[in-house]
């Protein structure tokens, strides 16, 4: 049984919808920056991929209540930009709706932890009340009269990813006719402290797969796609035109944060999804790398790429180069690249790569391809705790 | 097919007891739970450091699984791609992140940060018995034994899995619990069909199971 | 030194190991002790938070951490007075 991409919906450091987001990726217009709308930032100018609007703004746009947290607010944008672009009543079918996000409310429980810890001020404790990552899910499936299939998946960077497959399983298996899965996540200082704490932050603009490459640069937004069945699909006026071909997950069991310098988890993710497509290593395209910039996870990507592609390693490139890293919303942001790619006929450049990795015997792609007749791409997403998850996207014949 | 699977090993801990296969194997009420985890550790005869290391959702889930896995070489029968792992809570890594956010006060601390995401406390589990299988970590308001059966059945019927470690655990300000258990296709059955009714029969009475 | 030790061993949280059972000159990143990248990044925030000393290339923490010995040696150097 297929399943198929209905719709989806965008936000990012690039742009506030799918529209705006497409132009940015053909012009080479990065959205990373120091500019930066949170108050209080940590010391170093860390250049990050924010979106350049206020939580008030956001609320305009998403009809939300301004209060809610950020990671919401994004969310709900997205989401309902998804649903729109599907063409779909909701209410007609089975529905589900799977996000995934690492921060959760964190960023309106920072704001109250401040003024509580100097002064045991309480009188903002209302603002922790959605701090859960799977409350905020439930504000947006409630935005969006959904109710009866409602999930949340926290795994790290590959969360939005692991969404989407088990959006597709809850189809496979008769559960949905149509889910909207994918992820969220908002800047916050909890998480920019960690990953500083960590230092694997690039003080300069990231650079991905470059031999001098310095870390990562973080980055907020939200991305979802509408996925159906054959019978929803068959049904609809606006034929989809890309399918869910193939996945997996697989676990590394190294470190906590560090990828095994051969990539055993990044590889069993991809030959798994690999294998369920049905399609050999050759078939693929373009790979929307993980890329995140840091030494170790573009090294092991990278070692496992060359394992299973040989000597003939099919386009790439690192999305993260324009939006930073999106954490949880990675996967769902990214899908949605893969699904222009194909849409498209285009492979997205890897911005500022200037020296090759010495490692690799490939190199991503640094210029926009155009008129490429793109059938199939692999989108990887590998996340902390070792969570790696590949999905492959297919051209519908 | 999934409706006729029995479960293979279960351990729950619940108000400082710890069940294993209907004994009650290790009783600490009433104790905090540093003592608890460390008299746990120790009567468990472990050799591991890095279990000092971590935080407490990961010491809870470590331990339990320690118990579940005790008899059981799944390495011996199975690819490590083919073990795979289904874990559920409601607070996900809600201690650590405080702890965390308390550190970076003053000096964020890496350590703490490490294990600010639910999933890391599979990571380690993955780690210490070498799995390599699909894992998968969701957050729920109360244990959903229908999800978490359905959930684990759908992991051995389509995705290669033979072995599946599934549970629920969580650590929340200072109180702890976990229930996990083994579907192993072929390795010994307990008399318990795996299936939502008994699931929560476990998780509600550990010791009338 | 003892007072570096105490340091790091709080800083590390080592519960597992008697601080009479390390020597100051033992190499502290071996497999008995169970030190890794993590642990690194928490002594690189001990030399700032204790001893004002700013590592910004992680990359030479291997050397300075060898020891207890070689880290006195390195922050009685860098130390801000």
């Amino acid at each position: 049984m297929e399943v198929y991409i209905a719709g989806k919906g965008i936000i990012s450091a690039i742009g506030l919808n799918v529209g705006e987001t497409l132009h940015a990726l053909k012009a080479g217009i990065s959205g990373i920056g120091t500019q930066t709308n949170l108050l209080n930032r940590h010391d170093n100018n860390l250049p990050t991929g924010e979106i350049n609007l206020s939580n008030a703004q956001l609320a305009a746009m998403g009809g939300l209540n301004a209060d809610y947290s950020r990671t919401a607010l994004l969310s709900i944008i997205a989401a309902k930009e998804a649903v729109a672009n599907a063409c779909i009543n909701l209410k007609d079918f089975r529905t589900g709706f799977i996000s995934a996000t690492t921060v959760g409310g964190m960023d309106k429980t920072e704001n109250f932890m401040t003024a509580f810890i100097r002064d045991g001020e309480l009188k903002n404790i209302d603002q922790v009340l959605y701090h859960d990552s799977g409350a905020i899910t439930e504000l947006v499936a409630e935005q969006l009269g959904i109710r009866n299939f409602v999930s949340t998946i926290s795994t790290a960077c590959s969360s939005s990813a692991n969404a989407i497959m088990y959006a597709s399983r809850l189809i496979k298996t008769g559960v949905l006719d149509v889910a909207i899965a994918g992820g969220t996540d908002a800047m916050s200082l909890f998480t920019l402290s960690g990953f500083n704490a960590l230092m694997i932050l690039d003080e300069h603009l990231c650079t991905p797969y470059d031999d001098n490459r310095k870390g990562l640069n973080l980055g907020e937004g939200a991305g979802y796609i509408v996925l159906v069945s054959e019978k929803v699909a068959a049904g609809l006026n606006r034929k989809p035109t890309v399918k869910l071909a193939g996945y997996a997950n697989a676990n590394d069991a190294f470190h906590q944060t560090a990828s095994s310098p051969e990539g055993k988890g990044n590889c069993l993710a991809m030959q798994g999804a690999l294998k369920m497509s049905g399609l050999a290593p050759q078939q693929i395209d373009y790979i929307n790398l993980h890329g995140t910039g840091t030494s170790n996870n573009d090294l092991s990507e990278g070692m496992a790429i060359q394992r299973i592609f040989g000597e003939h390693v099919p386009d790439s490139s690192s999305t993260k180069t324009y939006t930073g890293h999106t954490l949880g919303a990675c996967g769902g942001i990214e899908a949605i690249f893969s699904i222009l790619a194909i849409e498209e006929k285009l492979i997205f450049p890897n911005l500022r790569l200037k020296t090759p990795m010495k490692e690799l015997n490939f190199v991503p792609v640094t210029e926009l391809k155009e008129g490429v007749e793109v059938k199939h791409v692999l989108s990887n997403s590998f996340g902390f705790g070792g969570n790696c998850s590949s999905l492959i996207f297919s051209k519908v014949n | 097919m999934s409706n006729q699977r029995s479960i293979s090993a279960y351990v729950t801990i619940k108000e400082g007891r710890v069940i294993y296969n209907n004994t009650v194997l290790f009783e600490l009420p009433d104790a905090p739970p540093a003592s608890f985890f460390n008299d746990l550790y120790n009567a468990l005869h472990i050799n591991y450091p890095k279990f000092f290391k971590m935080d407490n959702l990961c010491k809870t889930v470590f331990l339990a699984t320690e118990i579940l896995l005790k008899n059981i070489s799944l390495l011996n029968k199975y690819k490590p791609g083919e073990i795979g792992i289904v874990f559920s809570n409601a607070n996900s890594s809600l201690d650590a992140d405080i702890r965390y956010y308390q550190s970076s006060l003053q000096a964020p601390s890496p350590a703490f940060f490490v294990y600010t995401l639910p999933n890391v406390a599979i990571g380690e589990l993955c780690i210490r018995h070498g799995i390599k299988g699909e894992t998968a970590c969701f957050v729920f308001d109360i244990f959903d034994s229908v999800f978490q059966a359905w959930y684990t059945d759908t992991l051995v019927d389509d995705c290669n899995t033979k072995a599946c470690i599934s549970g629920w655990a969580d650590f929340y300000d200072g109180k702890f619990e976990a229930f996990f258990y083994l579907l192993d296709l072929t390795g010994d059955k307990l008399n318990i069909q795996h299936n939502s009714e008994n699931l929560d029969k476990i998780y509600n009475n550990p010791w009338k199971s | 030194m003892a007072t570096l030790k105490k340091e790091i061993f709080e800083q590390l949280n080592l519960q597992h190991i008697k601080p009479e059972d390390v020597a100051y000159d033992q190499p502290l990143f071996v497999e008995g002790l169970g030190l890794d990248s993590i642990d690194a990044l928490e002594l690189i925030v001990l030399l700032q938070q204790k001893y004002g000393i700013k590592l910004a290339n992680p990359a030479e923490g291997p050397k300075i951490f060898y020891s207890i010995k070689t880290m006195a040696e390195y922050i009685t150097a860098h130390k801000k007075q």
